[in-house]
């Protein structure tokens, strides 16, 4: 089974806390899980129940002010909590990369994507322009995106949202990082370019070897890519299992709940079959 | 005679500029023509541009095609008069895709209901509010969320206020514009539930627009597929659509995503146990 | 960060303290006639540019007039009439915008062509063109003030009616069975007035700065009625021996306009509302 190497990432006793003006009010707490290399962690969960959070707090990306995080987030051996901005930014799309809900969000809309591609590349390494630029075709290439040179000439708004999804997975891929977190990565996405989607962080968790923490309230994408799975409510984490086990024999009343909500919207048997 | 009977249906934007000349016209349905009979629901599936959107306006009677009828209960919703016009009005309805956007942020929920019943019952100001808190029971809120204002509300919430408006004038035909997409999963199974006892109850008839396959399989009993602006398939028997060998129909099943891990096409097949 | 700690406590204090000096302004603006101690339009040569006293608090201009008196009853000029022009201006301007961004087509146009074509002129110079025809004096002034001011609420409102339009919710009331005119009655009006509140209180501030304007170059009140900007046109000049005369109501217009729109920022701040320029 897992042994230690290939624990990534290692999450104990998360607790985040949200200060307002009456006190304090639990946000999420005693989150435990690991990420293990090449292996894809799915995190369900209505919304509001604290996956954002989650990752947001891996991230460290929660305003100081506003918030206390306490608990150990150990990226390969380094704890990640408390660790200074200057230090956590080398980390932030090097070590850990984020694939966002809305791919229109994360692209600048006055540059093309071949600039911010390489900006990004460049800002965490000393290649100049050109190497920076074959990196980033070769990373396409590599995720069988078509035309990568016409591609990076494109403005974001002239893509496609599942396009522009596929050239953000690729852009956090490219840099091999040990975690990829993808909130939401196809809810905003048509069924179509779904799977696609999908199919597109497969191949870069077996490329690469990436661990991926894969947020999602479908239950449909957990079921098509994950190893195991952590079900989310109200701030804790109220099971944890491999995928299989989860679907075959649930444990909690919320599992329960969530599962049996995709069974009314099951097709008959003979249907299924079809598909 | 159908509740709804829609006739070779054409429409296309113009985008219209200040010299004639630069006209240039994109055509956005074409030759569209299918029926709804009392009681049944028509689930009309097809990707984002393909045209689901304008379909529902046109039907709603808010944007007149280009080309074509549409015949609700017998008389053309476009060239009736006026007299006809707000008869039928009040018999057919629409919940919006988006629960906020399609409520007034500054009313309550009671003024929200309230509106279709000021406008076609003579009631007293009591009546009223006893009528919007038996709709508010029927969509499982209480009188407790008269006063709340739409910011009070969680989507799926608010999506219920906007179906008690909907029903609140027992209307025949209610178009349901992707009204369950933007809810979480365990939301959307409580959302189609509840529609789906309501159409029951009331025998109503649904014309229900979605991208999602299986959502629209549960609440439809006859499918239609729109792509581009055409509708390619029409199924009388929805189970047609999974037999059906049209190659756009079998793109669109293999893109459905699996319902058991068993079943999946991407990621690892076998269990780590 | 220290620096958003202190925009943040700012204006927690600001919007209290602004609120409660414009309220007092007012007070005063309405109860003058009974505080005042002199009439401010007695004249008294004998009396003339004295130094501040127990009977003259802020002492006497050079006609012997109480200059404290005039400051308070100026400050209903100022402020009443700065209301006044305010009020009427917005509510021409949210009728004619709204109508216009609701109906759309050829009304819109034809309207909206106007208001550019009196918009493409400075605002003042338009005043004073209207004055001209008007003739001099205080109700010509403000009937110029509004007939100039109104188009920019008009497009203004027209511009926020057009985003609204597009919403859902009014195409659900349409569905609901509305009227067109209960639409805009319950529906957009009410969506629309209360970033304008928030606005209300910048353009309070031009208002008083309008008139004030136009009263010092001689075109608005006419002597020997008491308000500020025609108090700094007669005190030019005595402004080598006497600068007070024109130092009182200088401050006074400073400070009302300073308040306002102190006020005006933190509230467009809070309330996240975009500002005309």
């Amino acid at each position: 089974m897992g042994t230690e190497e290939s624990k990534v990432l290692q999450v104990r006793d998360l607790h985040v806390q949200l200060k307002t003006k009456n006190g304090v009010t639990d946000l999420i707490q005693d989150i435990n899980f690991e990420l293990k290399t090449g292996k894809i962690l799915g995190l369900i969960g209505e919304s509001g129940c604290g996956k954002t959070i989650t990752s947001m707090s891996i991230l460290q990306l929660l305003n100081p002010k506003e918030t206390t995080i306490e608990g150990s987030i150990m990226l390969k051996g380094q704890e990640l909590n408390g660790l200074v901005e200057k230090e956590m930014r080398k980390i932030r799309g090097k070590d850990i990369a984020f694939i966002m809900q809305n791919p229109m969000n994360a692209f600048t809309p006055v540059f093309t994507i071949g600039h911010q591609f390489v900006e990004t590349i460049r800002s965490h390494t000393n290649w100049n322009k050109k190497q920076a630029t074959e990196l980033a075709i070769e990373a396409m290439k590599q995720v069988n995106l078509p035309d990568p040179d016409k591609l990076l000439k494109y403005y974001p708004f002239q893509l496609s949202g599942g396009m522009l999804q596929r050239v953000m997975i690729a852009i956090a891929a490219s840099l091999h990082p040990a975690i990829i977190i993808a909130d939401e990565p196809t809810t905003a996405l048509d069924v179509n370019n779904q799977k696609k989607v999908l199919r597109h962080l497969d191949k870069v968790r077996s490329e690469y070897g990436s661990a991926i923490l894969l947020i999602s309230h479908d239950l449909g994408v957990i079921a098509e890519l994950a190893d195991e799975v952590a079900v989310m409510q109200h701030g804790k984490i109220v099971e944890k299992a491999d995928v299989f086990q989860l679907f075959d024999a649930p444990k909690h009343e919320y599992t329960k709940k969530l599962l049996n909500a995709r069974s009314t919207l099951y097709l008959d048997e003979p249907v299924i079959n079809l598909i | 005679m159908s509740l709804l009977q829609v006739n070779e249906v054409t429409h296309s934007y113009e985008n219209r500029t200040f010299f004639k000349w630069k006209n240039r016209s994109r055509k956005v349905l074409s030759d569209i023509t299918f029926s709804i009979e009392e009681g049944t629901c028509l689930g009309i599936l097809g990707t984002s541009g393909a045209g689901k959107s304008t379909l529902g306006k046109v039907l709603l009677g808010l944007q007149k095609p280009q080309y074509g009828q549409i015949l609700f209960q017998g008389h053309d919703i476009y060239n009736a008069d006026k007299h006809i016009r707000q008869k039928l009005r009040r018999d057919l309805q629409v919940v919006f895709q988006d629960s906020h956007s399609a409520v007034n942020p500054r009313m309550t929920a009671e003024r929200i209901i309230a509106e279709p019943l000021e406008n076609y019952e003579k009631l007293t100001l009591d009546e009223q509010k006893r009528a919007v808190i038996e709709l508010l029971e029927k969509v499982g809120l209480g009188e407790k969320d008269l006063k709340k204002y739409p910011h009070q509300f969680s989507g799926g919430q608010l999506q219920r206020v906007n179906i008690a408006r909907a029903i609140a004038l027992k209307p025949k035909l209610i178009v349901l514009d992707e009204s369950v997409s933007s809810l979480d999963m365990v939301t959307q199974t409580l959302i189609l539930e509840l529609l789906r006892e309501l159409k029951e109850d009331f025998g109503l008839s649904y014309f229900f627009i979605t991208h999602d396959i299986k959502a629209a399989y549960t609440i439809s009993d006859t499918l239609g597929v729109l792509e581009k602006g055409e509708l390619i398939e029409h199924y009388n028997s929805k189970k047609d659509f999974f037999t059906s060998e049209h190659p756009i129909v079998k793109e669109m099943r293999s893109s459905m995503l699996a319902e058991h891990p068993r079943f999946r096409s991407i990621g690892t097949r076998n269990s780590t146990l | 960060m220290i620096t958003s700690i202190r925009m943040r406590f700012k204006n927690q204090r600001v919007i209290p303290i602004c609120s409660t000096i414009l309220g007092i302004l007012f007070i005063i603006a309405i109860v003058a006639p009974w505080i005042a101690p002199h009439d401010p339009i007695a004249v008294n040569l004998a009396y003339k540019l004295q130094s501040p006293s127990w009977n003259y608090p802020l002492g006497t201009d050079h006609l012997g007039r109480c200059n404290l008196s005039r400051i308070l009853y100026g400050a209903r000029i100022s402020l009443g009439f700065a209301m006044l022009i305010f009020i009427s201006s917005l509510a021409i301007g949210l009728l004619i915008g709204t109508f216009s961004g609701y109906k759309g087509g050829w009304v819109d146009h034809v309207l909206m062509r106007f208001c550019d074509g009196v918009m493409a002129f400075p605002s003042l110079i338009l005043v004073l063109g209207l004055v001209g025809i008007f003739g001099p004096g205080l109700p010509q002034v403000i009937l110029a003030l509004m007939l100039v001011q109104w188009v920019y609420y008009a497009r203004m409102f027209r511009g926020m009616v057009l985003s609204l339009k597009e919403q859902n919710f009014i195409s659900a009331a349409k569905i609901s069975g509305s009227s067109q005119w209960k639409i805009i009655k319950n529906h957009i009006i009410p969506n629309v007035l209360p970033p304008l509140v928030v606005m209300g209180t910048l353009e309070m501030g031009w208002a008083i700065m309008d008139i004030s304007a136009m009263s010092f170059l001689g075109l608005g009140v006419q002597s020997p009625t008491p308000e500020w900007g025609a108090m700094i046109h007669e005190g030019k000049s005595y402004i080598r021996t006497n600068p007070e005369l024109m130092l009182y109501p200088g401050l006074s217009i400073m400070l009302v306009i300073v308040t306002f729109n102190l006020l005006g920022e933190a509230l467009s701040e809070r309330y996240g509302v975009k500002r005309r320029f």
